[in-house]
């Protein structure tokens, strides 16, 4: 370590079911949490009994348990990424507009979305690559986006050529202004604000490295 | 006025060329297959389809696209890995797509069946399918005014319905029903069983029967069917 008050807690980068376990950690106990499709859903796998996390689905229900498997297969009974799933106990079932005022009256704590990109300010894009002939699809992303009150993003730090996807402003279209507050990549967790991003923890590299890879200021955290 | 009716086919025949028909569902939960179906056969052209989706491989919806008989979708999420007739005619540039996100959908079908104008909304804001729209500075945030969305008949599908048209949902399958219901000047329902009236809880009843126009008895409806 480079540095005397290193903030890198991991030696390797870390995978994407590490990075699910993080996020799961950091959610705190009793929240009311919708994780977005694709890798969001594997934070599921780490919440336990003792968090008390009640797991919100867009398209209507609140309560949701794991996927459904064999018997349990109801077709009724699905998440917003249309997969069979579950009820708990204490589950409950509202219609869509009800769902959403969840989302956009500021009642659901969390919501872990996947990104192209983030910007220093916590404006976020993932909904649309803007490329010419693509058919634009937005489903719920900007109301969880713009309605939770928090957003974490879980995304790789760098692209596939190695471009850095928290950036100074974003170049793809955007899904909310301002509205991220953490964003956890496979290199290190930032908290992002009005007042700057600012490097919680570093995995396989230090603080210094990580700032080498992004394109504005960083602070470290304390 | 409620009518209950035979088949399907009939339950349908009424809807006209140009008109906006909201059909319920996400995914296949709560989708009327068979009243898409019977809206195929019944030739009704040149509609405006509000739903979350824009068809899936070749079924219900994707068919009506397929045939051309839907001129605009209104719906959040047409893209989806076999949406591959909207995708055809979206490219060869047959249908109009109204893209509009999930919340501001659900809300503006609410806001149609509530009288309610308008309203403003922080979602969107800042974002391409905000431009053009008035915007405020309410309450310290940002916010987009978004218009109801009024349709002429909605299909939608419930699990039970009673004598007086009230209406239970099963599980997700309720998503869009009841306010697609309240939203539309006529509303069908179909439903995989019609209980007397007085059987139902009233204090469990979701959709009341003063937002059904038309209900069909199908016997697929509401079952618990088993994916693959």
């Amino acid at each position: 370590m480079s540095t005397q008050t290193s903030i890198q807690t991991s030696e390797k980068p870390l995978g994407r079911d590490e990075l699910a376990q993080l996020v799961a950690r950091d959610i705190v106990p009793g929240s009311f949490v919708n994780l977005g499709i694709g890798q969001p859903t594997l934070v599921s796998n780490y919440l336990t009994e003792e968090q008390n996390i009640t797991l919100h689905t867009e398209n209507g229900m609140l309560g949701m348990g794991p996927a459904a498997e064999g018997d349990e297969i109801d077709e009724d009974l699905i998440n917003a990424g249309k997969i069979p799933v579950t009820e708990l106990p204490g589950a409950s079932y509202f219609h869509h507009a009800d769902s959403f005022a969840i989302m956009r009256g500021g009642h659901l704590d969390i919501c872990v979305l996947g990104a192209f990109q983030v910007s220093a300010k916590g404006d976020l894009a993932n909904w649309h690559t803007g490329a010419p002939g693509a058919i634009p699809a937005v489903g719920g992303a900007m109301d969880l986006a713009t309605g939770a009150k928090d957003v974490f993003v879980m995304m790789t730090l760098l692209t596939r050529e190695g471009v850095s996807k928290l950036v100074e402003q974003c170049t793809y279209p955007l899904t909310g202004v301002g509205c991220v507050t953490r964003v956890y990549t496979d290199k290190a967790v930032f908290l992002t604000g009005p007042d700057g991003v600012t490097v919680r923890e570093t995995f396989g590299c230090t603080f210094e490295e990580i700032q080498e890879l992004v394109p504005m200021p960083l602070k470290k955290a304390e | 006025m409620l009518n209950f009716i035979d088949t399907v086919g009939e339950a349908v025949a009424g809807i006209k060329d140009g008109s906006t028909v909201m059909i319920g569902g996400f995914g296949n939960a709560g989708q009327p297959f068979e009243l898409i179906d019977a809206l195929m056969d019944c030739g009704a052209k040149d509609l405006t389809v509000v739903n979350n989706n824009a068809g899936q491989g070749d079924q219900g919806l994707a068919l009506l696209i397929k045939e051309g008989r839907v001129r605009k979708m209104i719906c959040s999420f047409p893209r989806q890995s076999d949406s591959w007739h909207f995708d055809a005619k979206f490219h060869a540039g047959e249908i109009e797509l109204e893209l509009v996100p999930q919340g501001n959908l659900a809300e503006r079908i609410r806001a149609a069946g509530a009288g309610i104008g308008g309203f403003f909304t922080p979602t969107g804001y800042g974002t391409t399918l905000a431009e053009g729209k008035e915007t405020r500075l309410l309450d310290g945030k940002w916010q987009v005014f978004e218009t109801p969305i009024h349709a002429d008949v909605a299909l939608i599908k419930a699990l039970k319905a009673d004598g007086k048209g009230n209406l239970v949902y099963r599980k997700t399958a309720r998503n869009f029903g009841p306010i697609m219901a309240a939203a539309a000047k006529h509303t069908i329902v179909q439903v995989s069983e019609v209980v007397p009236t007085g059987s139902l809880d009233p204090e469990n009843v979701v959709t009341p029967g003063i937002y059904v126009n038309s209900v069909v008895r199908v016997d697929s409806a509401g079952s618990n069917k088993k994916v693959a």
